[in-house]
């Protein structure tokens, strides 16, 4: 059957067949690295695009029609035109700082690709703690936003950034808390065994309201990493005119756009793998016939699938919802999402230990 | 704060923040509401009432005739010096008349309060519907309303 | 020359001067920023989020209106007044038409009398509507500024077929209304009202019943009832901390006196207050318009004036109710075709004045939001 591990595999026994180890690897590695590169501008134009036209729509709007059918090229013109744009360092800035902090994002992002399965056996790189590693390297996001925010010699970018610090710091913790809840169940950090554990359900049903309440505050939680509306402090447009990124343009200004679309993508295929089974079909306990017909669907289908159903339900919280205030941001956290997910987590030990779950 | 108190605050927030969500997500899925016009293509259906004020126009009949005598009301009306009667005397039967030679109106100055128009005693000027007056060169909104060679019409005094 | 380069560089003026007191910071928001609404320039004093001084700086968009107004005649002053609070167009005519027949001691006609409500509260939901969408998206909510521009919308279109213009309209003349309504006006009145009650609870659904927007307008910005007095604060500002100064209830004018409806007031003082008194205010409206649409008395719209007009010498006053609060003209006449003074009392002004009051103490974000609850027209403030 045609599938992304099939084509992988060939590419790989012909590479053997033709190189020795090494050469194998490097090409490997090099194939890898274009393809995510790839993958990186593909998510790019197609996320833009898609949060042009929810919004449009959610804003009873048509949405941009003009370029392409259906107005599908409009983000490759806006990726043309930011090219095409000067890329203007300000005077005062700390140039090294400002120039670097875009492309930490960018490494920040491609970085957290790496354990992410988007098929069957079809992942770069599956190291046994794989969603540590993601929650681990995802935090190097907050210095690329302090980078820029204190690089620009901006008030508004300097306010920015200090805000998402904060921000980022402290939904860490109920992000990792939510995670672990899952992670208390499978008993491994393992992208791959962790997927292979939601064969029988996914956790989102098999852990009962315990997992149901750790999705939720995951989801909060990583809108709020991710700086998107309603969490969008760091570039509060209506106060600090767009935080900071407010002195960046061009193509600098076009990384963090990116970065902004691959971390949203990131963590709802985080979220897709731990909550909702990843690549794995949609099973349901001994339906035979039903999970038959479900596995017939290409598991590259199901997760990507998954994921962007996830980014939709965060574009749709971004055009529904003002903006919290800094302090309620926090109140938020530290009296509410951190509490519960604390008991939460409390609970789902329990049912791990009595075995209570499915 | 009472436990009670607590989860009741959570679920009334989460209810209505349920509330906006639901609300968006109908207009996401009935592309009947929408209510945006595609403007430059819809110029053909374009409907604009008449009463719309866009540019000041002197209409003029068949005969390349139109209703200014030349009185001046309309400058004398015009808050802000947008219209200026340049008037000659015409020898009509061995008489002096008095005649528009031209009236110069700067629509880049027009506010287009309608008071002209109200100010006209023989209804010669009147609001056109257009609305397009984008130009590359300012001069060009100069304009000059009788057209060239026309003259009065009989009867309007 | 040199001084001026001097202030926009800003050495010279203390309160641009980039050194504060040890811990503040100054930022400059505005004159161009998305949350001052046009050219309003705020000079605040932080101390982390927390503001301890706001400054504004007026005259960005100051076109000098009153001093043009005195070389202009009577009839055509009025078209000016649109360009001041240009949300409320229509009120402002309608404040300069009756200063000037006040002078001329004309009597409007009945139907007359009717259009200049009719058009004065359509005007009132247009520019509340406005402001609704546009407080909601200074909140960071920029759906419900698209919802409200749909209902605002259906209200440009009636004006645009009456009075031939969609913002400035110079409807209102000395002696009534420039044309008589259009045959469909009442019409489209009532599929604009049956449009509005269909949609209203969508305010509630998107806004109002938002807990998130409750939390950031609960509580912010409060304005004492004494304070709202002593600032001089109008309109859903004072009605919003209790302050009962409506002036179609205290000084009826046309034929308010005649209508019914209640005089919206809110005592909590805060922004959520201000934000109720102008959603309920709408349905108060609303409530106006359904009563007079259907009687409009049939007649003239224009008493016949004199050509030129003349005010007799002396001073003039009028005040009415537009939709920021109180709108005064003061017109002083030495007799001739022009007014020798004309001074407008703007609602705008006296409100923004309050701004330093209220958002010392609070958060950035709240300071947009108090912005967005004054509902600041700055070229009404500036003029």
């Amino acid at each position: 059957m045609w599938s992304f591990s099939n084509i992988s595999d060939n590419i790989h026994d012909w590479l053997s067949a033709n190189f020795n180890a090494t050469w194998t690897l490097i090409i490997e590695m090099v194939i890898a690295g274009t393809l995510v590169i790839g993958l990186f501008a593909m998510l790019g134009l197609i996320l833009v695009i898609m949060e042009r036209k929810v919004s449009a729509w959610m804003q009873i709007r048509l949405g941009p029609n003009r370029v392409g059918p259906k107005g599908m090229l409009q983000s490759m013109a806006d990726t043309i035109k930011l090219m095409v744009k000067e890329g203007m360092t300000p005077n005062g800035a700390d140039k090294i700082m400002f120039n670097l902090a875009p492309f930490v994002a960018m490494i920040v992002a491609m970085l957290l690709l790496a354990p992410i399965a988007f098929a069957e056996n079809f992942q770069l790189w599956d190291l046994n703690i794989g969603v540590l590693y993601i929650t681990a390297v995802s935090s190097i996001m907050v210095i690329s936003i302090l980078m820029a925010g204190w690089a620009s010699n901006n008030k508004y970018s300097l306010l920015g950034a200090m805000r998402s610090g904060a921000q980022i710091v402290s939904y860490e913790l109920s992000a990792g808390l939510s995670i672990l809840a899952i992670i208390v169940l499978t008993g491994s950090l393992q992208v791959s065994e962790i997927i292979e554990s939601q064969r029988n359900g996914w956790w989102l049903f098999k852990g009962h309201i315990p997992a149901i309440i750790a999705f939720v505050i995951f989801i909060i939680a990583v809108t709020a990493e991710t700086n998107r509306a309603p969490f969008d402090l760091a570039e509060a447009e209506s106060e600090l005119t767009a935080g900071f990124h407010t002195e960046y343009s061009g193509m600098k200004f076009a990384l963090f756009f990116l970065a902004e679309y691959v971390n949203v993508f990131i963590v709802c295929g985080l979220g897709a793998t731990i909550f909702l089974g990843g690549w794995m079909p949609l099973h349901i306990g001994n339906w035979t016939g039903f999970n038959n017909a479900m596995d017939y669907i290409p598991s590259s289908l199901w997760f990507f699938g998954k994921t962007f159903f996830l980014i939709f339900v965060i574009m749709w919280f971004r055009w529904s919802f003002p903006r919290l205030r800094i302090d309620q941001l926090l109140n938020l956290e530290w009296k509410y999402l951190l509490p519960i997910s604390m008991v939460n987590l409390l609970l789902v030990t329990l049912m791990a230990i009595m075995g209570w779950h499915f | 704060m009472s436990v009670g108190k607590y989860i009741k605050d959570v679920w009334g927030a989460v209810r209505s923040l349920g509330r906006g969500m639901k609300r968006t997500l109908y207009y996401f899925t009935h592309h009947k509401e929408i209510i945006t016009q595609q403007y430059p293509d819809n110029r053909e259906t374009l409907n604009l009432p008449e009463r719309f004020k866009g540019e000041v126009v002197m209409p003029h009949d068949e005969k390349n005739e139109h209703r200014c005598t030349g009185c001046q009301a309309c400058e004398l009306a015009c808050p802000n010096g947008t219209i200026k009667v340049v008037t000659r005397f015409d020898m009509i039967d061995g008489k002096k008349k008095k005649a528009i030679d031209k009236l110069v109106y700067h629509l880049e100055l027009c506010t287009m309060c309608n008071l002209c128009i109200e100010a006209c005693p023989s209804d010669a000027i009147k609001m056109a519907q257009t609305f397009e007056h984008s130009v590359f060169d300012r001069n060009k909104l100069t304009k000059i309303l009788n057209n060239p060679g026309s003259k009065i019409m009989d009867g309007v005094e | 020359m040199y001084r001026e380069t001097q202030i926009i560089a800003g050495s010279s003026h203390p309160s641009f001067a980039e050194v504060g007191q040890p811990g503040e910071f100054i930022i400059n928001v505005g004159p161009q920023h998305p949350a001052t609404h046009g050219v309003l320039h705020l000079v605040i004093t932080l101390s982390g989020e927390t503001i301890k001084k706001v400054e504004p700086h007026l005259g960005y968009i100051h076109r000098s209106i009153e001093k043009m107004c005195e070389s202009l005649s009577y009839r055509q002053f009025i078209y000016v007044t649109s360009r001041m609070d240009y949300l409320s167009a229509h009120i402002n005519n309608h404040a300069c038409a009756m200063c000037v027949e006040k002078g001329l001691q004309v009597e409007i006609p009945p139907r007359a009398q009717v259009i200049r409500v009719l058009m004065d509260e359509l005007t009132r939901i247009a520019s509340h509507e406005l402001w609704w969408g546009a407080m909601a998206m200074d909140l960071g909510a920029f759906t419900p500024f698209f919802h409200a521009f749909r209902e605002r919308e259906t209200i440009n279109d009636i004006m645009e077929e009456t009075c031939g213009a969609r913002l400035t309209m110079n409807y209102m003349v000395p002696g009534g209304v420039m044309q008589d309504i259009h045959p469909d006006f009442q019409k489209r009145v009532k599929e604009f009202i049956q449009l509005y009650k269909r949609k209203v609870h969508e305010y509630d659904e998107m806004v109002t019943g938002n807990i998130i927007f409750q939390n950031r307008m609960k509580n912010v910005g409060v304005l004492s009832a004494e304070d709202a007095i002593s600032y001089g604060c109008t309109g859903p500002t004072g009605r919003g901390s209790g302050v009962s100064c409506d002036i179609r209830k205290l000084y009826p004018y046309e034929i308010y006196s005649t209508l019914e409806f209640d005089e919206v007031l809110e005592t909590g003082g805060d922004s959520f207050a201000r934000y109720m008194v102008r959603i309920r205010e709408m349905n108060q409206s609303i409530r106006i318009i359904e009563q007079l649409i259907d009687n409009i008395p049939e007649g003239e719209v224009l008493t016949k004036t004199k050509a030129v007009l003349k005010l007799p010498k002396g001073e003039f006053y009028t005040r009415v109710e537009t939709a920021r609060g109180e709108l005064g003209v003061y017109i002083v006449s030495e007799g001739g075709t022009n007014p020798f003074r004309i001074k407008f009392r703007s609602p705008g002004f006296s409100n923004l004045s309050v701004l330093d009051h209220i958002a010392r103490g609070s958060k950035i974000g709240d300071l947009v939001a108090m912005m967005g609850t004054l509902d600041l027209v700055i070229p009404d403030i500036d003029r």
